[in-house]
């Protein structure tokens, strides 16, 4: 019997990309099912009850809801082909480990470049910085975090850059100067087909935010 | 195979599930207590983007954060397995670990405010627990993981024995018997397990220690 994959996203998430780029990854064919979030559907209501959000994976009917559990589920269903967790249980750690640490810091500090001004956009602008270079840092001289391939972190983390640009209009400053190897890095991730089929045009997603925005009141 | 070495402290339910993962593997282990306000170079040199505990050190290679830690453990110690073993189960213990890991700070904001951000900590806590009670895994089982423990009942156990001290010291009940039946019944099933009773911080002390934390925060939040 052939497997039904069905994925519940929203376009410009950064955490429904990742499931994405994981399925592109491993060549699993999916039904692609683009979310209304002010009118969820009832599939969605039904698949992930308790925070009713994307991007859930529905694979022959049964629900993975929450992104980096998705992408260890289809790194474990799929583990035949291009394995996204290293094999070395340390380095699985680390990857964990950095993975968390993205989710705790970048979101929030993301929100807080574009939807706020003044002290408040000025310290998240900072700190968001400050986190792009310990990033560096763990990326060293390899070309990707997982090594010579692309893995679990880089999959993790790339579709935050399709916000940058949102974030540099929004906060007024230029990523690229701060951090030219965090981009570089990027740059390299988006000459793999997988990643870029599966990432948004920035340029759309800055309009996403814009949209938001005047949606907000914010200035 | 190389020394196992757990930076920790006694008053943290992070640092406990680090050791009640490794006591049911039983790995054996060296235990290091950190001050929180005199933090050790070691500490510092191994978890340098956060400077917490719990922080796990495997030969020389550290590794940080406490369900990141417990994951580990799993994969190089498979006696007592804590995750199921087909990739489905997995995401469904994962799911859980995850939304414990992103309510449970509101447990503790409970008792590190006052006011309405502390009206917000107690229904967002009150939530987790609803939640929890309804839909949490293996309903009409003894434990999250079913007959035995494992990850979810390791990432909620600290939090829900840390809840009692919290009510105490807050003055305010979330945990309520009557309307959280499934979970106090699940509490008792944890603390008979004597592994986990003879793992758990002395209640008077964590009492007195948050109860001093309060007074701190809250004295310097009306200050301002």
């Amino acid at each position: 019997m052939a497997d039904e994959v069905i994925l519940l996203d929203f376009w410009p998430s950064m955490f429904g990309m990742r499931c994405r780029i994981a399925l592109a990854a491993k060549g699993v064919k999916y039904e692609y099912k683009d979310e209304d979030l002010r009118n969820k559907s009832e599939l969605l209501l039904k698949m992930n009850p308790i925070h009713k959000k994307i991007p859930v994976l529905v694979h022959n009917g049964k629900p993975v809801c929450e992104s980096l559990v998705i992408l260890q589920y289809i790194d474990e269903t799929w583990s035949d082909k291009c394995p996204l967790l290293p094999s070395d249980p340390y380095q699985r750690a680390q990857a964990r480990f950095w993975v968390d640490y993205v989710d705790k810091k970048f979101y929030e500090l993301g929100r807080k470049v574009w939807s706020t001004k003044g002290e408040e956009q000025e310290t998240a602008k900072k700190e968001m910085i400050e986190s792009l270079k310990l990033l560096e840092g763990e990326l060293g001289d390899k070309p990707f975090f997982g090594g010579e391939k692309l893995g679990f972190l880089d999959v993790a983390i790339v579709p935050f850059s399709t916000w940058f640009y949102a974030y540099e209009m929004c906060g007024n400053f230029s990523l690229e100067a701060e951090c030219p190897k965090f981009m570089a890095w990027t740059k390299r991730c988006m000459e793999i087909e997988s990643v870029s089929k599966s990432l948004v045009d920035p340029h759309k997603v800055y309009g996403f935010v814009l949209q938001l925005k005047k949606a907000f009141g914010i200035e | 195979m190389d020394g196992v070495k757990l930076h920790g402290t006694w008053a943290s339910p992070y640092s406990i599930r680090v050791k009640w993962a490794m006591k049911l593997k039983g790995i054996p282990f060296q235990y290091i207590e950190e001050d929180l306000f005199n933090k050790s170079a070691l500490l510092l040199q191994h978890n340098p983007a956060h400077k917490k505990i719990p922080v796990l050190v495997h030969g020389l290679r550290p590794v940080c954060e406490s369900m990141v830690i417990v994951e580990y453990l799993e994969e190089i110690w498979p006696q007592y397995p804590l995750l199921p073993i087909y990739p489905y189960e997995r995401s469904v213990a994962r799911f859980w670990v995850k939304l414990i890991e992103d309510k449970s700070p509101n447990v503790w904001m409970v008792y590190r405010t006052v006011g309405e951000e502390q009206e917000k900590a107690m229904r967002d806590s009150l939530e987790m627990l609803s939640i929890l009670e309804e839909h949490g895994p293996n309903k009409g089982k003894k434990f999250f993981g079913g007959d035995n423990i494992n990850i979810v009942d390791i990432a909620f156990g600290g939090v829900a024995h840390w809840m009692g001290v919290v009510e105490e010291v807050s003055g305010r009940e979330m945990f309520d018997a009557e309307k959280f039946p499934r979970l106090h019944a699940w509490m008792g099933n944890i603390k008979s397990l004597q592994l986990i009773a003879e793992n758990l911080p002395d209640q008077g002390k964590l009492c007195q220690y948050l109860a001093c934390q309060r007074e701190k925060l809250v004295s310097s939040s009306s200050q301002n």
